[in-house]
């Protein structure tokens, strides 16, 4: 979706300020947040793509003026409410007040930390040959999906150059939706600076996004 | 209320704002429907708090540094070669090292939320989330590297790395001059969190942290 989430090129938004000696958390409530989304996904109430996609749809005056973990907060309300694990009147009595709904993994219980330290794996069977290799010129496509979308707006349209091929991957677009994986082949694109920015854009950048193969075309 | 709210949340604070009532309730109706664990959230908490933080990273550097095989290894593959340390944090797949050289300066964003290696660094701090460098990362990297006092030769490539799927990226940077001889331990104290984001680089020697 074009949400305000998508900020890469925009303008406005100012300066950016390091905090010297940063905390790892600036009120104790966010690392609760961080606690149960980690724990509701590893229990399998959504998966990382849906967790995105929920924050994402949150309104963007919402998004724009909430705290990181605000909008953790906020998505996963709206997505736990929107799976039926939780019920308005579950929030607004503040205790569960309607039955619970079964987890795909069960509860997640001390034993199960351990593992939710390392990265899912969203490594995937291939189940076609790859489109493209490094260094074939590609188009990222002019798509608007209305939905979860990793290909960011600021690339629609341009040219790029695939560098590194890093195998089929679980496809974000389909699996936020609980449409399944459908894994993609998933390329380092690298598009120059002027390509995306224009003539007047310092020549000496380069920048690149990951992208699934649906989101190229050959040129 | 149970026992593990008074512990964890009954400190001085006699005013909870909106948000701090809203998460507790949260909590207490996932416990409550016995979605999880109220000992297992603190234990998460606990996890990241001690487990993960950028010296990991830090050693993986420290290591390249001085080892020219485990390097090549890196960044051939960096999941790989990082499993290879059993010191080190374990690490997902799919973690891909860069290396900064005298002609190109890498830089990692991610513009759509805050992708990061939280195995590496840790969690990221609150500026790589917030809106200045999500916006401007992939447009104007010179100006923000310039918000962290970074300039580099203006004929210096930047790269700019936008996190867009589950890869993620840790930058390696140049060891810095002087530096002979030093240890891997050594080494690793030198190695800042920015410098392995690529928005900062390592300490120089005997410069005062």
């Amino acid at each position: 979706m074009n949400g305000v989430h998508d900020m890469g090129g925009m303008d406005g938004f100012g300066k950016v300020e390091p905090e010297p000696n940063e905390p790892m958390f600036h009120q104790e409530w966010e690392s609760r947040v961080l606690a149960m989304v980690r724990a509701m996904g590893a229990a399998g109430a959504f998966n990382i793509d849906a967790s995105r996609f929920y924050r994402e749809t949150l309104p963007p005056q919402v998004y724009l003026s909430s705290s990181y973990y605000k909008k953790w907060l906020l998505g996963l309300e709206a997505l736990l409410l929107d799976k039926g694990f939780i019920s308005k009147d579950d929030v607004a009595a503040g205790h569960s007040v309607a039955p619970a709904k079964s987890l795909k993994h069960g509860k997640f219980s001390i034993a199960d930390v351990e593992r939710i330290m390392v990265r899912g794996k969203f490594g995937r069977a291939a189940p076609a040959p790859a489109k493209f290799k490094a260094g074939d010129r590609v188009r990222a496509k002019n798509i608007h999906p209305a939905t979860h979308t990793r290909l960011p707006r600021y690339v629609r349209g341009h040219v790029g150059v695939v560098e590194r091929d890093h195998g089929c991957h679980v496809f974000p677009d389909t699996a936020a939706n609980d449409a399944g994986e459908h894994p993609q082949w998933l390329y380092t694109v690298v598009f120059d600076g002027r390509e995306l920015w224009g003539p007047d854009s310092d020549p000496t950048i380069k920048v690149s996004i990951d992208a699934f193969e649906p989101y190229l075309e050959a040129i | 209320m149970s026992e593990h709210d008074h512990h964890h949340h009954d400190h001085d604070h006699s005013e909870l704002s909106e948000t701090e009532l809203r998460v507790r309730a949260l909590e207490s109706i996932l416990t409550e429907k016995g979605y999880v664990e109220a000992a297992a959230l603190d234990a998460i908490v606990q996890a990241y708090e001690t487990k993960i933080g950028p010296h990991n990273g830090a050693r993986v550097v420290a290591k390249a540094w001085t080892d020219p095989a485990f390097k090549k290894a890196l960044l051939e593959d960096a999941s790989k070669a990082v499993g290879t340390l059993g010191h080190v944090s374990r690490v997902g797949d799919h973690l891909v090292a860069i290396e900064n050289t005298p002609g190109r300066h890498n830089m990692v964003v991610c513009t759509l939320c805050s992708c990061y290696p939280w195995e590496m660094l840790g969690l990221p701090p609150v500026w790589y989330k917030a809106s200045p460098y999500r916006s401007r990362a992939v447009k104007d990297p010179r100006g923000v590297l310039a918000d962290f006092g970074v300039s580099l030769p203006k004929e210096t490539e930047i790269r700019v790395w936008d996190s867009t799927a589950e890869t993620r990226f840790l930058v390696l940077p140049m060891r810095p001059a002087g530096t002979e001889g030093w240890s891997e331990e050594q080494l690793a104290d030198l190695v800042t969190r920015d410098s392995m984001i690529g928005t900062g680089f390592p300490k120089t020697p005997g410069a005062p942290s």
